[in-house]
């Protein structure tokens, strides 16, 4: 099993006509062949984009009429900062189960309303400034490079992208390989928290173990810590590795990220690491070694 | 971005919140304008930098005298007296290094007589996803430490997007503040006036510290800290013209027009990574091996030879540089064209510091290839422990 994508997966691209969009569904249908079924462009409806491998994928004038045509469940996201918000909304009113949005430097009030839209319909929202996210040899949504990843039993979930192929890296050298990989991604304000995937990793049988990488600013990784304690009570708890980057970062200012910023005494390196580790996992000093850490708590 | 306080209440000011009349100084002739145009009898002569604190700050230079960043004048001859002793001088406060910032500019502000002082700001509450008010009665006090010793005294109201500030949430929020008589007659007005300038100028946090009932009975917002959302701006063109580019490091600045993320630091060994979270790791992990990273340099996905080129040799304009860690991450960017742009910045710097260079992902072997085949000194590494590891020892020995 996996969680949230897999070979039946369908997918359209909101912004497929642009570089980005482009060059990333021709990596994605080069990815065992992930359902990469239309494109979206309001001005450029009826017209077909060809990729690399010649494939012919129909251009809708909007996200319903893509999924309408297609009857796709997954949409992923490559347009500019600016008209990101408005894609997830029409994205959103098409009721599209799974939104995939991979777009850095949306505006935070733009996803709060977004948010609010949201929290009020049946679609759930993966990103902004996320990776996206992955199944092995199954289905790839996202920027996230195919090739270091591995077919088996760890599930990763991270707010960094970089930190993501890390730990899916690692987990691949060391032979363990993973069920699926989620980049929830780095802004304050987002469609999918840690706790949202934990809870799947949890219910998925072929998920043995988990690598979570948090890094400083809010408290998701604090809340996520105090979920896995109280899912543990009710006998739920799988091996964790864990990981937060920014030990060193100062105080006050914002790190890449719109979201990795330690204010208002709160979202520190260190309470975060004092929190998972109260939760049982196991937190790697060093990013390096995510993967041998996890052999090592696997060995018990 | 942040602005000055005087920028800060002339945009709250648009909005119609009540702010006291007030003159921005650049040089001392602009003095001259404020006592002529401001009838006194009290007047506040306040420096303007982008840091807190300026009030209980103190001045490098001694001809600034013993007395903080604002000053109180109770003669026009003092207002001068002020702007003389503080302009072009050095505030050093709990919230800046050591060496201070350089008072560019002041700002004189009619006085108000203060019957009590309250805390106000919004901010988005990231537990939520939503604008949050934060108010406290403990007002000209550091609100962190007010959170820390006594926190039943904060009151965190989120606001629903949907719906904005409504007559239960203002009522709320006066409650909070123990507001009567006029100054909740203000506050339900002033409530939803700072929540639509907040949201209308993407902002990403407004601070009120404090906002003051005057001995009339009115409100008055007596100071206004506001930043920006930098991913915003583009739609803001009058707020980017308030930008103070002395505020700012010129490094950061030069990285800002490559649009890399660059943030200087105190230690001695130079980063340049891609992505924000392994940016953070790398500095992460070379102070666990001992030593302290000298900035946060994230180039980005999508990072070609000549952006790499650029965010090196902004790294190399920090002295206190002694070595550097190149650690990237291919997953858009292709491990070739970092090495190509590598090389040419070693070119282009005469790099005359030990260099680590850590490539991994799409494309790394032709990029180890490059990087061995140019004949430079520039030392390999398999993984990140092994890049840190080789590049403390590196610095240490040097």
């Amino acid at each position: 099993m996996s969680i949230l994508i897999d070979s039946n997966t369908k997918v359209i691209v909101q912004g497929l006509t642009g570089k980005t969009g482009s060059f990333h569904t021709n990596q994605a249908l080069e990815y065992f062949g992930t359902q990469m079924v239309a494109g979206t462009h309001p001005r450029k409806a009826g017209e077909s984009w060809t990729a690399d491998n010649g494939a012919s994928l129909p251009i809708y004038a909007n996200a319903a009429d893509a999924k309408d045509a297609t009857g796709a469940n997954a949409s992923v996201i490559y347009v500019p900062p600016a008209g990101a918000a408005a894609a997830i909304e029409e994205a959103i009113d098409a009721e599209i189960p799974l939104i995939v949005c991979i777009t850095e430097g949306v505006p935070v009030l733009d996803m709060v309303r977004v948010k609010a839209k949201l929290d009020r319909s049946s679609s759930r929202l993966i990103g902004p400034n996320c990776p996206g996210l992955l199944t092995p040899e199954q289905c790839k949504i996202g920027i996230m490079p195919g090739k270091i990843f591995k077919k088996g039993s760890v599930g990763v979930v991270s707010r960094s992208g970089t930190l993501t192929y890390e730990a899916v890296y690692q987990t691949s050298v060391e032979g363990l390989g993973q069920t699926s990989a989620v980049g929830i991604g780095g802004d304050p304000v987002k469609g999918t928290e840690f706790i949202d995937v934990l809870e799947m990793f949890l219910a998925d049988d072929e998920t043995e173990s988990i690598v979570m990488i948090g890094e400083i600013g809010g408290s998701a990784e604090e809340d996520a810590a105090q979920f896995l304690i109280d899912e543990a009570k009710k006998g739920r708890k799988k091996p964790m590795v864990g990981f937060i980057a920014g030990r060193t970062a100062p105080k006050g200012r914002t790190m890449g990220h719109a979201g990795a910023i330690v204010s208002g005494g709160k979202g520190d390196a260190e309470s975060k690491i004092a929190a998972m580790e109260a939760a049982g996992i196991k937190v790697s000093p060093s990013p390096a070694r995510l993967g041998t850490t996890m052999v090592e708590v696997l060995k018990g | 971005m942040n602005i000055h306080e005087y920028q800060a209440k002339a945009v709250l000011k648009e909005f119609g919140a009540p702010v006291a009349d007030g003159v921005p100084i650049l040089t001392l002739d602009d003095v001259q304008t404020a006592i002529d145009t401001l009838p006194g009898p009290l007047w506040v002569v306040k420096s303007q930098i982008h840091a807190g604190g300026r009030g209980k700050g103190k001045f490098l230079e001694a001809a600034a005298g013993e007395k903080g960043g604002v000053r109180l004048a109770f003669s026009k001859d003092e207002v001068m007296e002020h702007a003389k002793a503080m302009l072009g001088n050095h505030l050093v406060t709990a919230q800046t290094s050591a060496e201070g910032k350089q008072v560019n500019r002041l700002y004189v502000e009619d006085g108000a007589d203060i019957a009590s002082e309250l805390y106000l700001s919004l901010l988005v509450d990231r537990e939520t996803g939503q604008p949050a008010f934060v108010v406290s009665t403990e007002g000209g006090m550091d609100i962190e430490a007010v959170a820390h010793d006594t926190p039943d005294k904060i009151l965190t109201l989120p606001i629903d997007p949907m719906t904005g500030v409504t007559e239960a949430a203002a009522s709320k929020l006066c409650d909070a503040l123990g507001l009567g008589g006029a100054a909740r007659e203000d506050g339900m007005k002033l409530f939803p006036i700072l929540y639509k300038a907040f949201t209308e100028k993407d902002m990403s946090m407004l601070e009120i510290n404090p906002l003051i009932v005057m001995e009339s009975g009115n409100l008055r917002v007596l100071d206004a800290k506001v930043s920006f959302d930098g991913n915003a701006l583009f739609r803001h063109p009058d707020i980017m013209e308030l930008r103070d580019t002395t505020e700012e490091d010129e490094k950061e600045i030069e990285a800002s027009d490559w649009d890399l993320a660059y943030i200087a630091l105190d230690g001695t060994i130079g980063c340049m990574v891609n992505g924000a979270g392994l940016a953070m790791a790398t500095m992460d992990i070379i102070k666990l091996y001992g030593e302290e990273p000298a900035n946060f340099c994230d180039v980005g996905g999508g990072a070609n030879a000549e952006k790499v080129a650029a965010a090196f040799k902004i790294i190399m304009k920090d002295p206190a540089v002694k070595g550097i860690l190149v650690n990237i991450f291919g997953g858009i960017m292709k491990c070739d064209v970092i090495a190509e742009g590598v090389i040419q910045a070693v070119k282009e710097t005469s790099l005359a510091v030990p260099l680590v260079v850590r490539l991994e992902g799409t494309n790394v072997d032709q990029g180890k290839a490059i990087l061995a085949d140019s004949g430079m000194n520039i030392i390999p590494a398999d993984d990140l422990d092994d890049a840190a590891q080789k590049i403390v020892a590196a610095v240490k020995g040097a």
